[in-house]
Parts: C-alpha cells; sequence; structure tokens
C-alpha cells in the first residue's frame, strides 16, 4: 500500500488536554502532522480537528480508531483528498514601493484571486485562499519583488459526499447538551484567597 | 458542569444542600462507589484529603505503602483479584511521578483504577512551584482518561466520571489531579449522583449480529477450529459464557498470559498457554487450524511472533469490546465488536454441538513431545539442582490450585503461569503487557485485600524483588498475610537466558548479588527461610503456607537453567524450540 495524503476529521468535547492526546497518538508512532486546525463546530460545545498525513490507509483507518478511542472523542473519519473540499489561507507581505512600481497589481489580483488586506506606505498585505499548489504560485510570482514574509494555515476542509456527522451531532447535542467549561474564580486571586 | 435537575428540583435540593470541602467530596465519592480500600502515600499538596481521611477510618482503609509504585501496584493487584477499581491517592511532584510505571502496566493490561494526586494550588501552576509538575502531560499516554480539578464545585461529578471510565468497556487507569485550592474549598454540595453514561464514550460497541451469524457459520464449518483467548474474559465476567461456548464447541483452548486461570488449567478441552513462553503445541498448531477464534485478546507480539507467518492459512475470527483491536496486528476475516459476556451466548447458541477428536489428539502428540522434552525434565529434574519447576510443581500440590499467584517478571514469571494449576477464575495475577520488574510484592499485597479469603502466594525473582522489597514494611505494618516465594538463580535470569542464545553468552550485568533475604525479611519481623536441598522442598512450603501471617521462602534454584519452549524473537509460532 502506498502512502497518499490522507485528512482526518475529529468530532471532540471541548475539553482542555484533548490537542495533547490526539497528538500522542500520532507522535507516539513517528508519524508527522503536516497540517492541524481545530475550531468549533455547527454543533455548540463540540470542536473539530482537521489534521492532514501522508500515510497508507492501512495506517490512517488504524489511527482513526485510536482516535475515536479517546473518552472525549464522539467521532472520527478519514478522507483522501478527491473526497473533500478543502482550502488554505496565505497572507504575502511585500514592498509597496516594489509591488507598486514592477508588477502590475491588477493583474496579479485578477489570476490569482488575491485580495489587498492591508496598504500602508512601506508594505502591503495579500491574501489568497485555495489549494496549496495555488498559494504556492502566488509565492513564486512575489518572490522576485521580494516577498517579506510568508505564511499559510492549515488546511480547513468539508466531507463532500454525505451529509457527514451533521444530523448526529445536531441531535447529540439537543439530547445532551455539552458540559459547561467552569471558570475558576480562584486562578487569579492568588494568594488573598489561599495560603499554607 | 451542566446538571441534569430541573429548576424546581434544584430548589428543592438546595435546601438540603450541606457545605462541605472539596477534600470531603473526595472522600463521599469514594464512599459512595463502594470503595472500602485506598492504597496511598501521603504529601503536602494533598494534605487536606488525608485530613478529612482521619474522619473516615471506619468507612475507608487506607494501607500506607513505602513508595508509591508500591502503592499502585497494590491497587492493580487488588483491581486483579477482586474484579473492582483500585484506588490510589498520591501527593503531587515526585509523588504523582512515582505512580507513573503503575500507571503503564495498568493501561497495557486493562486494570481499572482512579488515582487521585494532589497538585499545587491553582494560582502556582505553570511557575515550578514546590513540588509542582505537570502530571496530567506526563500521564496522558499511559491513562485512559485523566483530568486536572481546579475548584471543588467539579469534584463529584468528576469522580462519577473517573469511576465509570476506569471500569467500564475496556477497563483502564484513570487519573484525577486535584489541586489543594479545591480540596480547602468549601462549596455547597449536592449530593453524589453516579455516573452512567457520557456523551462521547462508547464503552461497548453495538453487537452485529450478522458478523454473530457469520462467525457461527465458519465456526460451524471448520475442520480444524481453535480458540485462543485473553484476559477479556475475566474482566467481561464472562467466565461461565466463554465455558459454555467451548464445550458446545468441542473446540481445543489455548489462553493467553493474562487470560489464564479463566478457566480451570486441567480443562479437557484446555491445551496450554501461547506465546514466546507457552506450550509446543497450541503454538505449532496456530499455523496449521483452519479457523482461529481469539476472545478477548489483542494479539500481542509475544504471543503471535512474526505477523507475516501467524495463522496465514487460517480464517480468523476476532471477539473484541475494543473497536481498535480489530485489525491491529493481525487481519479479521469476521470481526464480532462487543463485551464477550454478550457476543458468546449469541454464538453459542447459533453453533452445532461438536467433538474434534482427532484434531485434539494432535495437540495431546505435541503435549507429551513437550513433556518428554522440557516438562518431564523441569517437574523432575535428575540432578541435585533444584528446577523453578519443580518448586511451581510442589506449591501446585499443596495449594490444589486454589492460591492465587502473583508473579513478577523474568524467568521465575514464565515458569509460574506454565506449570501453576488453578481451578478459578482471577488467580494468576502478573505483569503482562509492560513486564514491570517490581510489579509482584506490592500487588501480592493488593491482591490479599482484594480477596481477604484466598491464599496469596507471591513468586519472585531475587532481581524483581530488590526492586520494591521496601514494601516488606507496608507488609509488617499492617500486618498483610501474603507467602513470598523468592526463587534465587544469583541472576537477572530472562536477561542471562537470551545473552546466552542470542549474545553467545557474554553475561553482560546480569550477575546480581542479594543480601541475606531471610534476614531482611527478619529486621521487618516477618517469619522466613532459606533452602538449596531438594530434601527440604516440600516441608518449607508446607510451613509457609501453614505460617499464621506474612512468611519469606528463598529456594535457590539452579543458576542456568533456561526456560523452554521458547519461540525466539523474529520467528514464526511454528517455530518453537523445545530446546
Amino acid at each position: 500500500m502506498s502512502k497518499q495524503e490522507y485528512t482526518i476529521t475529529v468530532y471532540t468535547e471541548n475539553q482542555i488536554g484533548l490537542l495533547n492526546r490526539i497528538a500522542i497518538i500520532f507522535s507516539r508512532r513517528k508519524i508527522n502532522i503536516e497540517s492541524l486546525n481545530t475550531s468549533p463546530s455547527e454543533a455548540e460545545g463540540i470542536h473539530r480537528f482537521t489534521i492532514v498525513i501522508n500515510e497508507t490507509e492501512d495506517v490512517v483507518k488504524k489511527l482513526t480508531r485510536q482516535i475515536e478511542k479517546q473518552v472525549d472523542v464522539l467521532k472520527a473519519y478519514y478522507n483522501t483528498s478527491d473526497e473533500i473540499v478543502w482550502q488554505e489561507l496565505a497572507l504575502y507581505k511585500v514592498s509597496t514601493d516594489e509591488i507598486a512600481e514592477k508588477v502590475k497589481v491588477e493583474r496579479l489580483l485578477r489570476e490569482y484571486g488575491a485580495r489587498a488586506v492591508v496598504i500602508r506606505k512601506d508594505y502591503t498585505v495579500f491574501e489568497t485562499t485555495g489549494h496549496r499548489e495555488e498559494t504556492d504560485r502566488l509565492v513564486k510570482v512575489l518572490e522576485p519583488y521580494g516577498l517579506i514574509e510568508f505564511v499559510r494555515s492549515a488546511r480547513v476542509a468539508i466531507i463532500k459526499a454525505s451529509k457527514g456527522f451533521h444530523e448526529k451531532l445536531k441531535e447529540f447535542e439537543q439530547r445532551e447538551p455539552g458540559e459547561e467549561l467552569v471558570e475558576n474564580e480562584y486562578l487569579d486571586r492568588q494568594e488573598e484567597v489561599f495560603t499554607m | 458542569m451542566q446538571s441534569t435537575l430541573s429548576q424546581p428540583q434544584k430548589a428543592a435540593l438546595q435546601t438540603k444542600t450541606e457545605t462541605i470541602s472539596g477534600s470531603e467530596a473526595v472522600l463521599r465519592a469514594m464512599v459512595a462507589e463502594g470503595v472500602y480500600t485506598i492504597f496511598g502515600y501521603p504529601g503536602g499538596a494533598i494534605m487536606p484529603i488525608y485530613d478529612a481521611l482521619y474522619d473516615y477510618n471506619d468507612k475507608l482503609e487506607h494501607i500506607l505503602v513505602r513508595h508509591e509504585q508500591g502503592g499502585i501496584h497494590a491497587a492493580q493487584g487488588f483491581a486483579r483479584s477482586s474484579g473492582k477499581v483500585g484506588v490510589v491517592f498520591a501527593t503531587s511532584g515526585p509523588g504523582a511521578t512515582n505512580l507513573v510505571t503503575g500507571l503503564a502496566d495498568a493501561m497495557i493490561d486493562s486494570t481499572p483504577l482512579v488515582c487521585i494526586t494532589g497538585q499545587v494550588f491553582a494560582h502556582l501552576l505553570g511557575t515550578d512551584a514546590f513540588q509542582e509538575t505537570d502530571v496530567i502531560n506526563i500521564t496522558t499516554p499511559v491513562t485512559k482518561w485523566n483530568y486536572q480539578v481546579t475548584d471543588a464545585t467539579e469534584i463529584p461529578s468528576v469522580l462519577a466520571k473517573a469511576f465509570y471510565i476506569a471500569k467500564s468497556g475496556r477497563p483502564g487507569p484513570v487519573l484525577i489531579d486535584i489541586t489543594k485550592n479545591a480540596q480547602l474549598q468549601q462549596f455547597e454540595y449536592e449530593g453524589y449522583k453516579p455516573c452512567d453514561h457520557i456523551r462521547s464514550y462508547r464503552p461497548k460497541p453495538v453487537v452485529r449480529k450478522e458478523y454473530v451469524e457469520e462467525a457461527a457459520k465458519l465456526i460451524n464449518a471448520a475442520e480444524r477450529p481453535f480458540v485462543i483467548f485473553g484476559q477479556g474474559v475475566i474482566l467481561g465476567k464472562a467466565e461461565k459464557e466463554f465455558m459454555q461456548f467451548i464445550e458446545k464447541a468441542g473446540i481445543p483452548t489455548a489462553w493467553t498470559i493474562m487470560g489464564m486461570s479463566a478457566i480451570p488449567t486441567d480443562h479437557p478441552l484446555a491445551v496450554g498457554m501461547l506465546g514466546m513462553h507457552g506450550n509446543y503445541g497450541p503454538n505449532v498448531l496456530t499455523n496449521e487450524c483452519d479457523v482461529l477464534i481469539a476472545v478477548g485478546m489483542r494479539f500481542d507480539d509475544r504471543v503471535t511472533g512474526r505477523l507475516d507467518k501467524y495463522a496465514k492459512q487460517a480464517k480468523v475470527i476476532h471477539l473484541d469490546i475494543d473497536p481498535a483491536e480489530i485489525d491491529k496486528n493481525v487481519k479479521t476475516t469476521v470481526p464480532v465488536w462487543g463485551d464477550c459476556k454478550e457476543t458468546l451466548p449469541m454464538l453459542t447458541e447459533l453453533i452445532d454441538q461438536k467433538v474434534y477428536p482427532q484434531w485434539l489428539k494432535r495437540f495431546r502428540d505435541f503435549e507429551q513431545e513437550e513433556i518428554n522434552t522440557c516438562i518431564e525434565p523441569e517437574l523432575h529434574p535428575s540432578s541435585d539442582v533444584m528446577t523453578m519447576g519443580e518448586v511451581i510443581r510442589t506449591l501446585n500440590e499443596l495449594t490444589n490450585g486454589e492460591a492465587i499467584v502473583v508473579t513478577d517478571v523474568g524467568q521465575h514469571q514464565m515458569v509460574a503461569c506454565r506449570y501453576a494449576k488453578f481451578n478459578q477464575s482471577k488467580s494468576n495475577i502478573t505483569s503482562g503487557g509492560l513486564g514491570t520488574m517490581g510489579f509482584a510484592l506490592p500487588a501480592a499485597i493488593g491482591a490479599k485485600y482484594g480477596a481477604p479469603d484466598r491464599t496469596v502466594v507471591a513468586v519472585i525473582g531475587d532481581g524483581g524483588f530488590q526492586m520494591t522489597l521496601q514494601e516488606l514494611g507496608t507488609i509488617m505494618q499492617f500486618d498483610v498475610d501474603i507467602k513470598i516465594l523468592i526463587l534465587n538463580n544469583q541472576f537477572l535470569g530472562m536477561v542471562r537466558q537470551w545473552q546466552q542464545l542470542f549474545h553467545d553468552r557474554r553475561y553482560s550485568f546480569v550477575n546480581i548479588t542479594s543480601p541475606d533475604f531471610v534476614q531482611v525479611a527478619k529486621g521487618y519481623h516477618i517469619e522466613g527461610n532459606s533452602i538449596n536441598e531438594r530434601k527440604d522442598l516440600k516441608s518449607a512450603l508446607e510451613t509457609m503456607l501453614n505460617h499464621k501471617g506474612a512468611y519469606l521462602l528463598e529456594v535457590m534454584v539452579g543458576k542456568e537453567n533456561n526456560v523452554f519452549p521458547m519461540v525466539p524473537q523474529g520467528c514464526s509460532v511454528a517455530e518453537i524450540r523445545l530446546k
């Protein structure tokens, strides 16, 4: 079985320490995480991890089962890249003088679907979203003009085929609302609250 | 925490609430969960809980161990002999980190534990405060679940969750870290509500009937079926259901080291132990059976040897409560997800009543060969040098298979598990998956508390004993009636055996000098004896077993005896060596 890119989607409780618990499943097997994103899901109190790795399907299947075994995990899926709709966000910082003089900015924006986010005297920040190759293309174009800084986000992905886990999530949320996280009022009050 | 009570219910309760401390809430949770024995060691960060414990000594018996590792192994022994949840208390920092070995051991052997660790005040978290360690992150890989409590109001619901997680589904260790302020904090206590459901947690997978039917079809059509089972049968309290299954199916049956004692060792269908130092027949015939039925076992590498040559000819049926175990190591033809207490009767109903006399005879033929080559010389040696096997044989004769045998790790462990006879479940307590030296002595203490009416014999090597012998202090203080049988070969025997077989007899640092164990025991006011002649063996064991209270017996055995049969590492189970 050959390795390929898989996107693992994990629905979880919003629990401190869970990121570590999930990360350990990869690190103890010496598997590199290419990209990791966590965010709230459409259901209140349920979070969603999107993890990208390069592995064989056999390994990914086992990893998904180990993830799903965690007490605070509701469900884990894995998909190949053609089974999902996915995007990454990229930001590019370039010198305003340089870009204004040498590049036809308008063309750049149209061709690469970029958007100027900030325009200052000293620099301009562009933004694009898309697949890795798409955001990489603009890096190549801007590099000769002194790309000052570049950053790309983790992948966000939505499963193409099915309804995903949505109905189930909503059902869970209605039947058993998530636990409220306890805000500890004593954490910031230092010794005034307790002393030995 | 979200309450499931309605507003009027809450209002009604409010009039009944009382103000208690977080520490008291911990102890009330213990009592509510039916805990009566706690193993532990106090310290600064858990002092409020110990202070509250002072008023609970009529309900909760606390056993002060001599090291936290001893405490957690004792809790493991308790859990394994009683089938209940073991409980440990430890303080923060070094107290908590001393639990890590036991947590890892309990995790891999699926032992239900709830560990309570004290933690520094919440406002000191992350400041490298005195005796502060990040115990949650340290213990994450070796716990089924862990949680840090910084506010006392969380304690009742978190502890309810902890006990539920520890004992349900595939059991395991849970650690709850409680900051000192939460232990001291007074709060409105609304009572204890046991947990029976967690939204994101599915302890038992849904049983797929079509798979059970498929499995039954395979079993009914099989010509050479073979059943192998692990601790899942014991953890699922499914001994009766398992016996009914194999007896109707008439299939030869072998156990893993963790499954041992779930059926009597001399059951007519029992063909012995699997694995690296298991029996000859079950290992060889794994590669000849046509249907392999694995029940509550996880195809550990010590059982399978080389995976690419393991049971390749067989159709595999795997019954397991943990879906992550299916196809993890061995590809399954038919997976039967579920608690085997539930799935086994379903399967039994669908299978035909059968016998396989020819097939069973093949196991018996291999057994005879093993008896002639290994077992007989081990159990009835012709030389003057005593063997570990004959010690266990004599012990069997005196205990009639009724004792709980707790073993450490090494040659003595393999010999004890190969030759000990058992008539009842939960009798073989050993560190299976992690192979923790130092496990047996404290685990035997716990086993005695878990099954006070049974004889507990800790069989330990001279190496392992010296790893946790400080627990003799616990035995002395609490008058724990366990029998300590040291099989002394003056070596770290299993490592030496490997060095002999695979490292050209280069005995690198395996020669271990021991103190006078009987004198050491005497220092703890524990009676003892040491023997090195066969003529004294039976009477010395009798004296040990008949002694009222703890007793240590050291038996000097052959220095360079080896444990055979053996599947050398990296070999197929069919390549098992008899010598």
